[in-house]
């Protein structure tokens, strides 16, 4: 088997795994990385189907501002839900 | 119980319906990659992603920025922000690696923006750098609130991009042309001003998303919200 | 051997998509809904650009510059989402000073 072969196989693999844990994880935080993680993958994934505009768009906008993004709202929602007086731990089940 | 199950049954048929349609791909594949190289000379530019952004289906970029300016509005229609919710200034390791890092992405975007019409970049690209050094920036302690002064500033900006590019159509179907048709030797400069612009625009724009709502000056009495 | 990435991508693709589409229904938290949604516009975008890479030798540009725009468009569509969900939190707490971050 050449290396490509095994090089996309794993990409496709990584890609599945990260897109299941990010829409299943019982942790929303867990989720949320998991999504970012994904979108550093697609960025490679788009280098190997070659499409470096792409990559360098997703990396940037699709990765890491969208992570940001719901980052940011999660810790909102967490600080709100805790000043609210219900006992959610960060990440709630 | 049964929601959960119906939505796997879903899910599994359309990714039946899908992988179907995969096998059912005509091999010749069909595309427009014959006509887009074609074209390339006459286009402005030698990046064929650029080309096709900026001179093919211009309009649907035009649309795109159309697109962000709405958002933004949306977001600032739906609350204001002081910057409270963000927090601590920042430590000296974290503005140590601001004073390095916010330049160079801007300058970097720059360069994406330039280098587009050639090599893998572009407006969106150099852009997102652009707002991902505001996001480090607020992140950093810069507060929105320093914005609420001079509202104009800001919004000359965000709207940027989407009034030079729509100016330059509408100049060019006064000078004799259709909406967006650049006139011969002229799409090579036209483009790179409306990438400029654009950029600006969508750093801008990025910027503003992750705030998060319409900057405000702190005289309010503020919850931690 | 340059085809058969794509074909495989196609597949990934299609099953992101049908992944976020079962995210969307079996989540019930707005969070959640947004990543599902978000993972089905990857499927899309993955889709799209193995499309494009299906004829071997030179890619085709026009369905990266829509997974392009569609990048943009996705982000704007998450930001506009997140304000909505969390409109509805604030709500949802009766915070007094509604509106202001």
């Amino acid at each position: 088997m050449s290396a490509a072969v095994i090089f996309d196989a794993l990409l496709a693999l990584l890609i599945l795994v990260l897109a299941w844990r990010a829409v299943t994880d019982p942790l929303r935080f867990r989720a949320v990385v998991s999504f970012v993680a994904l979108g550093l993958v697609l960025a490679v994934t788009w280098f190997r189907l070659s499409a470096p505009d792409l990559a360098l768009a997703e990396a940037a906008v699709g990765s890491g501002l969208t992570g940001a993004l719901l980052l940011a709202a999660l810790r909102r929602w967490d600080e709100r839900d805790v000043d609210g007086g219900e006992s959610s731990e960060r990440g709630e089940p | 119980m049964t929601g959960k199950l119906s939505a796997g049954i879903l899910a599994s048929g359309v990714f039946g319906a899908l992988a179907w349609a995969v096998i059912r791909l005509p091999t010749p594949a069909p595309g427009l990659t014959d006509q887009a190289f074609g074209a390339l000379d006459a286009s402005g530019v030698t990046n064929p992603v650029t080309a096709v952004l900026l001179n093919y289906r211009s309009t649907d970029t035009l649309l795109e920025l159309g697109v962000l300016l709405l958002a933004v509005v949306s977001i600032w229609a739906l609350g204001r922000s002081t910057g409270a919710g963000f927090g601590r200034p920042p430590g000296p390791l974290f503005a140590g690696l601001l004073r390095v890092l916010l330049p160079l992405l801007v300058l970097f975007g720059g360069y994406l923006l330039w280098i587009g019409a050639f090599a893998p970049g572009g407006a969106f690209q150099g852009g997102a750098l652009v707002g991902g050094a505001i996001v480090l920036a607020v992140l950093g302690g810069l507060s929105p609130s320093r914005f609420a002064g001079r509202p104009a500033l800001l919004r000359v900006g965000l709207t940027a991009g989407l009034v030079v590019f729509a100016s330059i159509g509408l100049a060019v179907m006064l000078a004799g042309g259709w909406f967006l048709d650049y006139p011969d030797g002229f799409a090579k400069t036209l483009i790179l001003v409306i990438e400029a612009a654009a950029t600006l625009s969508i750093g801008l724009t990025l910027g503003c998303l992750f705030i998060g709502g319409e900057p405000t000056a702190d005289d309010r009495s503020e919850p931690s919200s | 051997m340059s085809a058969a990435p794509a074909t495989l991508f196609l597949l990934v693709g299609a099953a992101l998509f049908a992944l976020g589409i079962a995210g969307v229904f079996r989540e019930s938290e707005a969070l959640r809904r947004i990543i599902a949604v978000n993972v089905m516009g990857s499927g899309v975008f993955l889709f799209l650009v193995a499309i494009a890479a299906r004829g071997g030798g030179r890619p085709d540009p026009v369905p990266h510059a829509m997974v392009l725009t569609g990048i943009v468009v996705a982000v704007c569509a998450t930001a506009v989402a997140l304000a909505l969900a969390d409109a509805a939190h604030r709500s949802d707490h009766d915070d007094p000073d509604g509106g202001t971050r």
